[in-house]
Parts: C-alpha cells; structure tokens; sequence
C-alpha cells in the first residue's frame, strides 16, 4: 500500500473513531461526564446485535432497527436510575460508577457468551472495492466514513438546530436556571444518554463488521474514542470527526513504518498534539 | 380581601444547617406589584430560592392561586405561571438571544408575549437576536433576561435585583418597562437595593432583616425613611 493510499484508508478509519466518539463528546458536552464504560457499551450493543441477527436472521445493517431503540433505552435508564444520582460538583463519582460498569459488562459478557472472538457477517459488503484514482477503496469503510458524517451532521442539526438541543446547550450551561425555565434536567440528561447509546449501537455494529470483538474489546474503543475527542477539541462534534481522521492517518501512516507501529502512532500523535494544544485542535468549549 | 395570587405563610428555609429565613410571610395579590427590600444577607434571594423548590421548605408553606405548591417541582412552576428574572441575569452563553427567548417560550406557557413581542418592547434585542446572549451589555442581557421570563407567559414574575450593576439610564429602561409588563396582567415581587424606587413602582412592600419580616403593608403607608430605617434593621 502507497502513502496515497495509506492516507485514504486512514481517513475512511477515522470515520469509525469518530463514530466512537460522537457518543462521549455529546454526553461530555451536555453533562461534564466522562464514561469510562463507553467502548463497553459499544461492546454489549456489538453482543446484542449478534443476538439479534442469529435470532431473528436479519441483516446486521437492519438489526439497527431493534438495537438502536434498544440501547437508547438502556442509556436512558442508566441515566436516570443511577448516573444521575452521581452527578454533581465532583466529577469522580460518574468516572468510578462508569468504571464499575465497565467492569460488570466485561465480566458478564465473557460469563454468557465466553472469550471467543466473534464477528457479525455484512456479506461480500465486507470485501467489495472500488477503484478510484488507481486506489482500492473498501466499500464498507467508505460507507462508515459516510455514515460518520451523517452522524456528526445529524447530531449538529440536534444540537443547533432543535428544541431539545436548546435545552441540551442551557442545561449544559446552567442546569438551575435551565429548571427555573422549565427545563427538566434529569430528562434532557437522559435524553443525551440515550441519543449517546442509539449512537454507540451503529458504531457497534460497523465494527462488528468490520472487525472481531471480544468482551474485553471496549477499552481500546474508548481510548480511541478519548484521542479523537481531544484530538479535534472538546464540545467540537466536526472537531471530533477531524481528530477521528488524525488518528486514523497517523495509525495507517504508522503501519506503512512497521505493522507493529500503527496503534504507537496514533498515540504519539494524539500526545503531541495534548503537548503543542491542550484544548485540542478545534476547541468549541470553555 | 380577594384570595392572594400567591402567598408564603410561615416559611423558614436555609442551606444545609444554615437557616436564613424564619417564619417568612408575604402575600402577592393578582395583578399587583410587591417590593422585596433588605440588606445583603437579609434573605432576599433565599426566599426566591425557596419559593421556586430550589431550597427546601414545607408542602403547604407556598400556595399559588390557593393550591399549595411545595411538592411541585421547580422545572413545573413557569407551566403553572411562576418565573424569575435571577440576580445576574444568568442567560445561556451557549444560546443567542432569540434561543434564550425562545427556549423559555417553548417551556413555558403560550400567551401574548412571544419573542417578536419583546423585540418591540425591546428594539435593540430584535437587532442583537443572533448574538450570543452573554455579549450584550448589562442592561442588554437585562433585557434579555426580562424578555426570557416574559415569554413564558406567567402570571408571576419573582425579579431579583432588578437594577444590580446597571448604568443608571438602562435602570429607567428597565423600569419603563415594568407597567406594560403589569398592564399585561403579570404580576410581581421586585428586590431592589433602591427604596424609594421601588416605594414609588409598588402597591405594597416587605423589608426583611436577617431573614425575617420586619415591616410589611401598602407602599403608600411608608416613608423613605421608615424603610430605610427597617432595611438598616434600625
């Protein structure tokens, strides 16, 4: 593979990352909460979706239909009957139950289903190409990057452009006075968590095709995740899907150095970048 | 005397262990102006604060309308038809001004005011409408914060320090303001530093000191001096 092409795949990675991300930059956004359980949560939606498929025979790509719902339902629980309980001035309480989540997924998802790697079957989606330009170009990653961008311009139209990304953005800002206008917090909270999960369960089920996963596969989800929000800027959500494509160029560019180069780079990227600018490349939030 | 619009009876409230208000009574009669006065630390904002379910206080020791309201939960209130206009403004810095507007408007009830109706109330809000609300000027995002509980279309508005901070010509705004905003049928309980203003702006008044009332009744039954003396708890 030549640099060009190198670049391109990089790219179309970088989508995926972004996807990851989306989830932790909305709910970090919106409520200062780290999730420590978020590649987790991808995971479990990744362990649904397998149920779903091999019980009902549909597509992955149209198992979406039940799992999306699924896990924003789910985000919205956890929200509302526990996380919520942990938010406040300290931001140590959400981080170490987001932790024990993380732990209770692990352990349970290898508890039901084993260690075994598994892997959802997209079809010859998996290996169709196009050539563009003399480069091979997979289809089911450019389909990701695509389906990245409609994400984050999805998530921007939310934020910007609607009623609940209104209380989304005031409740971020001032949660008391957003109550005194009639915002219910704890609500729009949930809401955030859930559009965060509905978002988890499609990066689930990309990398499920796209990759083999096991249930100790989430923490590598979140620190890619975590690069690529800090990478673009936090609160940033197009800032997010430019530190998705950094690192994902900087891991293919690493691999052309050294197969075994290409998870180093896109750390050592992602800290020069924390070194030279803190608040990332695109910062949108104080 | 008709049913008060809405009455606090007896109420005693504070911060964890720290009690600052005790036994706390007003009445706020439909369509009437109340001014709250007092010094710094008299209770003023705590009661706002309790009022509005933000601190705690007994179910029956607010009543709106005859009903009490202490199990209804603060983000409820601006649907029943009770605002506030906070201390500081505290606008959304992430909203423009038209979103603050509009936010609230989409919280509150519907109504005559709307927030084109505030851009004529306030013209130069309607030419700032894109701008982020917290980079206007005091007396702008004053505005903004007026026009922001307008919207919802309450039947009460609690202002907290009205003119605190603001040039002194932005305060003659404001107060320009305050009988169109009665005439609509709102009515409101007003904290301001400045006694004979809100003497003048008033059709009754309550001092507190240290958190209790020390002096209550008709505006016109009080002198400039009597009310500074009890805001000086003298």
């Amino acid at each position: 593979m030549g640099i060009a092409e190198a670049i391109v795949q990089g790219v179309l990675l970088g989508g995926l990352y972004a996807i990851f991300a989306a989830g932790l930059s909305l709910v970090f956004g919106v409520m200062r909460l780290v999730n420590i359980a978020h590649g987790d949560f991808i995971v479990l939606a990744a362990y649904i979706a397998l149920m779903v498929v091999s019980l009902t025979g549909l597509h992955p790509f149209a198992s979406l239909l039940i799992v999306v719902p699924l896990m924003a339902l789910i985000g919205y629980g956890l929200q509302r009957f526990v996380l919520e309980r942990t938010l406040g001035e300290d931001l140590l309480p959400p981080i170490l139950v987001t932790f024990g989540c993380a732990v209770i997924i692990q352990n349970a998802l290898s508890a039901l289903f084993s260690t075994d790697a598994q892997r959802l079957s997209a079809g010859s989606i998996e290996t169709d190409s196009l050539q563009v330009a003399g480069l091979s170009i997979g289809v089911l990653p450019l389909l990701t990057f695509a389906i990245a961008v409609a994400i984050i311009a999805a998530l921007e139209f939310v934020f910007f452009r609607s009623r609940i990304g209104r209380a989304f953005r005031a409740t971020s800002d001032d949660p008391e006075t957003a109550q005194i206008v009639g915002v219910s917090t704890k609500h729009v909270f949930g809401l955030a968590m859930a559009l965060s999960f509905g978002v988890m369960a499609i990066a689930a089920v990309l990398l499920a095709a796209r990759s083999s996963f096991d249930p100790f596969s989430g923490p590598a989800r979140l620190i890619y995740g975590f690069e690529a929000v800090i990478i673009g800027g936090l609160g940033n959500l197009w800032g997010t899907l430019a530190g998705g494509i950094v690192l994902g160029i900087a891991q293919t560019l690493g691999a052309q150095i050294s197969p075994s180069f290409q998870i180093l780079a896109g750390h050592l990227v992602f800290f020069v970048v924390l070194a030279l600018k803190p608040r990332g490349l695109f910062p949108r939030m104080d | 005397m008709a049913e008060p619009l809405l009455s606090v009876k007896d109420l005693s409230s504070g911060y964890g262990d720290f009690q600052a208000l005790f036994g706390v009574s007003l009445e706020l009669q439909e369509n009437a102006i109340l001014g709250l006065v007092g010094a710094n630390g008299a209770g003023k904002s705590t009661l706002f604060k309790a009022i509005l379910g933000l601190l705690p206080r007994a179910r029956d020791m607010v009543n709106f309308r005859g009903k009490p309201i202490g199990n209804v939960k603060t983000e409820d209130l601006s649907r029943l038809g009770i605002v506030m206009v906070p201390e500081g403004r505290k606008l959304f810095r992430s909203l423009s001004v038209e979103e603050n507007l509009q936010l609230a408007a989409e919280y509150g009830r519907k109504g005559e005011w709307t927030p084109d109706r505030v851009f004529e109330l306030f013209p130069i809000l309607g030419q700032r409408r894109r701008q982020a609300a917290t980079s206007l000027s005091g007396g702008q995002q004053q505005m903004v914060a007026i026009g922001r509980a307008l919207v919802a279309n309450p039947d009460v508005i609690l202002f907290d320090e009205i003119s605190l901070g603001l040039a002194p010509i932005v305060v003659n705004d404001v107060y320009a303001a305050m009988p169109q905003i009665n005439a609509s049928g709102i009515s409101a309980i007003v904290v301001e530093q400045d006694v004979d203003r809100v003497r003048k702006l008033s059709h009754s008044l309550v001092c507190l000191n240290e958190g209790r009332v020390v002096l209550s009744g008709p505006s016109q039954d009080f002198t400039k001096a009597q009310l500074t003396a009890a805001y000086f708890g003298e």
